[in-house]
């Protein structure tokens, strides 16, 4: 077996705090090796977003980041002419036209941000399926030329270019255009000994036994039918509750344990789905 | 799944990554001869010849959503070590299917798998020499087939074409909701006023921003949910050709078949030609004609697909005589789950026109709370009557 180029990646990531495994690493090795974009799915609060943050850690780069929604145009997104300060320069000191529309007035957003920093920067275009499809469409032309035109200033093409990194959770279909033009990595739910490695890492300081615990309470009610399945952000808060508590032992105190378990179960129908019935269960497996 | 020899002539790797890509289209991967470059540049970044690291980068540049996530590496192994040769009994029972297969078939597999020398080079093998395809090719199918019936024989061109009718007036009746208010938008037949004069006071009273407003179209999506088991075999020509007109008025419109499992059959019911559509549903409709699980075929609805499928937006209609061999609680447990997230549940039920019919059947009486409409269609009659009762809900 050679070493995998992914390796010292993984490592880094791991310092930074962050869990990944070979495939995902692979995926962004090959995304900071080939400049590609890295188009992330997955269900919500499985770390797509933490893996952003972890690899501007680990390239000690600046994230950028570009939360979509419905609605999100190119003013939100790209740039924007600070018009009260044009107005007030007007005012003030009756500025001309050439000196309105330079780089003093102009509102960087940030996808400009990203193409204009010194040094490559992460940029982190979280959630993509919720922005509308002409923005989408409007991102392809970015992604793969890496420049933005401004009509009153001419094209500004990127002096660096940013380590793109997408994701989504499947609330409509990306175009097959956005698709090709990016690496694609699924981010699932960890398993067991990963999830374990992402406690010990993120979590507060717990006994062995009880990260087990928790760990396998977590994995044992994803498998359950519920609408809202616990991420991994979920399994971390919950953690930290149960050390808060000071409860050192899942078997032993069922009463506070039914009220942490808030931290986990985000709906009411999940909370009648997880009858105390059932997470006695669980625990007993675990224990 | 089945696979498949190396090509015999494969010169290098260039030409194997080429059969690579191939494979991977003709299992239904939308990859272009770019792809193909990209690959062979990505196997100089990493060590080529550790399968695994290969595996992987291969899996990061070619995979394009989550489907392909999950079948990539089954078929990396078809391709690269002959896998499908050690592959479980089940693929002959597919290849014996295929040779068995009607002329009307080959022309639509052959137009899906793309290969112009596709399905004549499909030399259906017997025995163990079965899960062997031809030349660096791989034939997979996407469901097992245990039972078939050729829902062909139960359509007649008239009653289908009637079906259908009545399931796209009904479209159309749920479909076009517009909405009375209107709202902001970048591109509208009106000017927000009030807007305009509010950011203009931000730019010294220049009315610079025109706002703009629209009226929302406001589109209600059908999801239908069909039973087609073995007491529902009757109504299935009309409920099929139903769904069909549906889908076909609707391009959003979702369809799905049930008996045990759940089918999701809105690709093969896009499909223009509607004879090649019911050869394509009676070969994924595996099981059909036998028993029904209604509850826990809607709970798979609800864990597999009602993220993406429903909304607030989202009309569910089950066609089902409701005769269920789960038990009640499961199906109302199911249905309160998709009726969270949906607009509206409407249940059709072809016994509901029968006179004397009351819904008895312990499934049926489960369901009926978490019903927003329970609604005969026994007769393309029913149906076409249908429409003017979607228009009040």
């Amino acid at each position: 077996m050679t070493t995998a180029p992914q390796t010292e990646l993984k490592r880094a990531l791991a310092a930074a705090g962050y869990v990944a495994d070979d495939t995902l690493a692979m995926a962004l090795h090959l995304a900071v090796t080939l400049g590609r974009p890295l188009l992330l799915e997955g269900p919500a609060g499985v770390g797509k977003t933490e893996i952003a943050k972890a690899l501007a850690e680990v390239r000690q780069a600046r994230l950028i980041r570009l939360q979509c929604y419905e609605g999100l145009d190119a003013s939100h997104a790209i740039y924007e002419w600070n018009y009260q300060r044009q107005l007030l320069a007007i005012r003030a000191d009756g500025a001309r036209e050439e000196t309105l529309f330079s780089d003093r007035f102009l509102l960087r957003r940030p996808l400009l941000e990203a193409i204009t920093q010194a040094e490559p920067p992460v940029l982190l275009i979280d959630e993509i399926d919720r922005a509308d499809e002409e923005f989408e469409a409007y991102l392809l032309e970015i992604l793969s030329e890496f420049q933005i035109t401004i009509p009153e200033l001419g094209t500004i093409t990127a002096t660096t270019r940013p380590l793109v990194i997408l994701t989504a959770n499947g609330t409509r279909d990306l175009s097959d255009a956005l698709r090709r033009r990016c690496l694609y990595a699924y981010v699932d739910y960890p398993d067991r000994d990963t999830e374990l490695a992402i406690l010990a890492r993120r979590g507060p300081a717990l006994e062995a036994r009880l990260a087990r615990q928790i760990v396998g309470v977590v994995q044992a009610l994803r498998r359950e039918e519920l609408e809202k399945k616990p991420g991994i952000a979920e399994m971390l808060d919950w953690a930290a509750a149960l050390s808060g508590l000071g409860i050192n032992d899942l078997t032993e105190d069922r009463a506070a344990l039914q009220a942490t378990l808030v931290c986990l179960l985000k709906t009411a129908a999940d909370r009648d789905a997880a009858p105390p019935e059932l997470l006695d269960r669980i625990i007993g497996k675990v224990a | 799944m089945q696979a498949t020899r190396f090509p015999a002539r494969a010169e290098g790797l260039a030409d194997r990554m080429t059969g690579f890509v191939a494979h991977l289209r003709m299992n239904g991967l939308k990859l272009g001869p770019q792809e193909t470059s990209d690959a062979l540049a990505v196997l100089a970044e990493v060590e080529a010849t550790d399968p695994d690291q290969a595996r992987q980068a291969l899996k990061v540049l070619l995979v394009p959503d989550a489907e392909g996530w999950r079948n990539f590496d089954a078929l990396f192994d078809a391709y690269w070590f002959n896998a499908g040769r050690t592959r479980q009994r089940s693929t002959s029972a597919h290849v014996r299917t295929q040779s068995a297969r009607p002329q009307l078939w080959q022309a639509h597999l052959g137009g899906d798998a793309g290969g112009a020398e596709g399905e004549g080079e499909t030399a259906p093998g017997s025995g163990e020499g079965a899960a062997e395809g031809i030349d660096g090719r791989l034939i997979a199918t996407r469901t097992q087939n245990l039972r078939k019936r050729d829902l062909r024989e139960l359509m007649d061109e008239e009653s289908r074409r009637a079906a259908e009718r009545a399931a796209r007036d009904l479209a159309r009746a749920i479909r076009d909701r517009r909405s009375r208010r209107r709202r902001q938008a970048l591109r509208g037949s009106q000017l927000d006023l009030r807007r305009i004069l509010r950011a203009s006071l931000a730019r010294g009273g220049e009315p610079l921003d025109l706002h703009r407003r629209t009226r929302p179209e406001r589109p209600m999506r059908i999801v239908a949910l069909c039973d087609v088991s073995g007491s529902m075999t009757v109504y299935a020509r009309v409920f099929l050709a139903f769904i069909k007109g549906l889908v076909d008025a609707d391009t959003t419109a979702d369809a799905y078949l049930f008996h045990t499992r759940l089918l999701r059959v809105t690709p093969a019911l896009r499909d223009r030609d509607s004879l090649r559509a019911a050869g394509r549903l009676s070969l994924m409709a595996e099981g059909f004609g036998g028993g029904t699980d209604i509850g826990a075929s809607l709970a798979a609805f609800a864990d597999a697909y009602a993220a993406r499928a429903l909304s607030r937006r989202t009309v569910v209609i089950v066609l089902s005589d409701g005769y269920c061999t789960g038990t009640p609680e499961a199906l109302a447990a199911a249905l309160a789950r998709i009726r969270r997230r949906a607009r509206r549940i409407v249940w059709l039920n072809p016994l509901l026109g029968w006179t004397g019919y009351a819904p008895v059947a312990a499934a049926m009486a489960a369901a009926l709370p978490h019903l927003d409409a329970h609604l005969p269609a026994n007769t393309i009659d029913a149906l076409a009557a249908l429409e003017t009762e979607f228009a009040r809900l």
